[in-house]
């Protein structure tokens, strides 16, 4: 993982919240704040069961605002705590963070963009839209939320944007056909997607089955969910003697393995490299993969399991780690 | 798992950010020079950062000493053996190969502090290895298992090649041979190797990635010797890759091909042609190293023929290694506020790395490491490889 930029302290200048659930913050770096790329985002240390930790914040909006970063965090109840940490800081606090960096930049010069985004998944896109209104590009923002109290920037965006802006509240009955917009994009058009993993595997899907290019295709990991809420599952580790742990419903397995003094190789933990990979003997129940580093057909196969995202539910599961060697 | 909306956890203690460590353990053999370069004359070689010289004795005996006289630091290796002992070419002081001054110009007497540092040696699988840490530790049964390159059932021969990179580049290249499909592509490479699945295993001081490509067209080097052994061409062969890697950098490669269908697979490779790709490298620098190799083979064992043909075509698949080390090594100094991500494919490396930091770590922490280290009054750099490493053992959650 990259994370080469080092952490500076910051002062919290302001907070407000900006829809039901969400927080904005509003960071001052010691050091100079410095423009950004789109798509970028801030790493925060934070502190998680008295353990130093990082959380990655996408920074809202094109350009830092007098000084100073935005971000927008969700109180989500599932969470690891890092959102609670983060919620909790009040003005005048400070924290440590990093330089922003962006690894969900805007392309230029495609024919016609088309921007999704599902519920606090709209941080990075506010400065994506910005960024492509301000040059003049075609493109369209369609903002899929449950109700409309919980989604943040509406009015804001729908100032700037006028129709280019569409929202989708479940709650009001409007559904996004996410095939039927996919198709009314441009061939060389390009599509950037950023909230929960059904919104992202759907639109995975969509975009497969019109054959588009993979690479016209940009989407931010966001681990924040999977096909089911987490539950608390029991893995046993065939290759250190059937050494049982339990996962409870707020930690990841590799952390829970990790814990309990089973070695385990880890890089990203978002689900990208592939590396925590542990092999599955077998389960019962169902495997919820969170990743994006296994294909359709590999979680289909239900024979690999991306231990830093992914989970079990309604039953246990066995694992091989790859150890070779004495107990113990 | 959720993270209000940014990318999720990853942990400031659990980060591996081994790649920038450039450093190397101490308390281990590293292979020193090849058997035959080795002869009653002097040798300069920078072992894990200590200029040497290296000969051999009259009863054939390895010795290596600090590569620096005690009087006024000329390098040894510019003067010459007197028998045993090695005299300075400056002023003529004499040592023997336990680095005690014998002689001293012009003084009935001699200076009892007089005296190079001698590092331990032993002469094992036809390589002088060199013990660079506390001399306390060097034990012969330590000496990474090479034990084909000096075997009745196996033959073949090898080469050293001096890198423009650090150890730890070569160790990564030889854990991942899917680089084979893209930089060997006229001998050994093809593509199933980059797309047919691996298995990574470890252990306490190991790690293992095998291969297997089940049905797949023989490369040509593999075809050829397919063919010197069974006189005839094969179409179809499964060819298998066993990555062997010991810590702290030393990989034995099992590798071959078998006509397909003749259960290799299985266990039964008597169908087929073996190998063994025996490397071990040696530090030298923060950004060079010494990469000594062998290919052994299990077929037509008295064939020199075959022999120096699989010595020379290795040589030049290395070859191409050698640019490609060089050139990342340079990338790598280039942008020097720049990580490497880590794909799958890296497993094997990622679990080398961690088994190296783990034995740096395990000698920080080892009392008589630093005691030691404190008799032979360590450089600067000595002191500050020791505390990054307590830091990154701090960072890598090791206690």
């Amino acid at each position: 993982m990259s994370t080469g930029s080092h952490f500076a302290p910051a002062r919290i200048r302001s907070v407000s919240d900006v829809a039901c659930d969400v927080r904005m913050i509003e960071l001052e770096p010691e050091r100079a704040v410095r423009d950004y790329p789109t798509g970028a985002h801030l790493d925060i240390a934070v502190v998680v069961d008295e353990l130093p930790d990082i959380r990655s914040y996408s920074l809202v909006g094109q350009r830092p605002q007098q000084g100073a970063y935005r971000i927008a965090v969700k109180d989500v109840p599932d969470s690891r705590g890092g959102s609670r940490f983060v919620r909790a800081l009040a003005t005048g606090a400070e924290v440590e963070i990093s330089e922003p960096q962006s690894h969900f930049e805007l392309q230029y010069g495609r024919p016609e963009y088309l921007l999704i985004a599902g519920g606090i998944g709209i941080t990075p896109m506010v400065g994506m839209a910005q960024a492509l209104q301000r040059h003049g590009r075609p493109f369209r923002l369609l903002y899929a939320g449950r109700t409309r109290d919980q989604m943040p920037f509406v009015s804001e965006l729908s100032e700037l944007l006028g129709g280019r802006l569409e929202l989708f509240v479940s709650a009001e009955g409007l559904r996004l056909e996410i095939e039927a917009e996919i198709k009314r994009l441009e061939p060389d058009g390009e599509l950037y997607v950023c909230g929960p993993l059904r919104l992202r595997d759907a639109v995975q899907a969509a975009w497969r089955a019109q054959e588009r290019r993979q690479d016209r295709l940009q989407f931010e990991t966001f681990a924040s969910g999977g096909r089911f809420a987490p539950e608390e599952f029991v893995v046993r580790v065939c290759d250190r003697d059937g050494h049982e742990v339990t996962v409870r419903r707020n930690r990841t397995m590799l952390d829970a393995l990790r814990d309990d003094g089973v070695e385990m190789m880890w890089d990203c933990l978002r689900g990208e490299c592939g590396l925590c990979a542990a092999r599955v003997i077998e389960f019962d129940g169902e495997l919820d993969h969170r990743d994006v580093f296994l294909s359709a057909e590999q979680r289909a196969e239900g024979t690999t399991i991306m231990t830093c995202v992914s989970r079990a539910v309604g039953g246990s599961i066995a694992i091989d780690t790859g150890f070779r060697g004495p107990a113990g | 798992m959720a993270n209000g909306n940014g990318r999720p956890s990853s942990d400031i203690s659990q980060v591996p950010e081994t790649f920038k460590l450039t450093d190397w353990p101490r308390n281990c053999w590293y292979a020193a020079a090849y058997d035959v370069e080795l002869k009653q004359e002097l040798l300069a070689r920078t072992i894990g950062g200590c200029s040497l010289v290296m000969y051999r004795r009259s009863d054939g005996q390895p010795a290596a000493l600090e590569n620096a006289c005690w009087h006024r630091l000329m390098p040894l290796s510019e003067g010459h053996l007197e028998g045993d002992d090695v005299a300075c070419g400056y002023h003529g002081l004499v040592y023997n190969h336990e680095g005690r001054c014998t002689f001293m110009p012009s003084q009935k007497t001699i200076n009892p502090a007089a005296r190079v540092r001698a590092f331990p040696t032993v002469e094992r699988h036809r390589f002088v290895w060199v013990w660079t840490g506390d001399p306390a530790l060097a034990d012969p049964d330590l000496v990474p298992d090479l034990h084909w390159n000096d075997d009745a059932q196996w033959a073949g021969d090898g080469k050293l090649i001096h890198l423009d990179c650090g150890y730890k580049l070569v160790v990564d290249n030889l854990l991942d041979l899917t680089h084979e499909t893209f930089v060997h592509g006229a001998s050994i490479g093809q593509r199933s190797i980059a797309e047919v699945p691996f298995e990574v295993t470890h252990g306490p001081r190991s790690a293992t990635v095998s291969r297997w490509m089940v049905d797949v067209e023989a490369p040509p080097f593999w075809s050829m010797q397919l063919e010197w052994k069974r006189g005839e061409p094969t179409e179809r062969v499964d060819r298998w890759q066993i990555i062997n890697f010991e810590a702290p950098s030393t990989v034995a490669i099992d590798v071959g091909v078998a006509p397909t269908g003749t259960g290799a697979p299985e266990g039964d490779r008597s169908q087929g042609v073996n190998g063994y790709v025996l490397n071990t490298i040696t530090p030298e620098t923060d950004r060079s190293c010494h990469y000594f190799w062998a290919f052994v083979r299990n077929y037509r064992l008295d064939d020199q023929r075959i022999t120096t043909l699989i010595r020379d075509g290795v040589s030049g698949v290395f070859g191409e290694d050698e640019v490609v080390l060089g050139a990342q090594q340079r990338g790598i100094d280039d942008h020097p506020d720049k990580q490497f991500y880590n794909l799958n494919i890296d497993g094997g490396a990622m679990w080398a790395r961690r088994l190296i930091d783990r034995m740096m770590v395990d000698e920080a922490d080892d009392e008589r490491y630093h005691r030691s280290a404190d008799e032979s009054k360590p450089e600067e750099q000595t002191v500050t490889r020791v505390e990054a490493t307590k830091a990154d053992a701090e960072r890598l959650g090791i206690t």
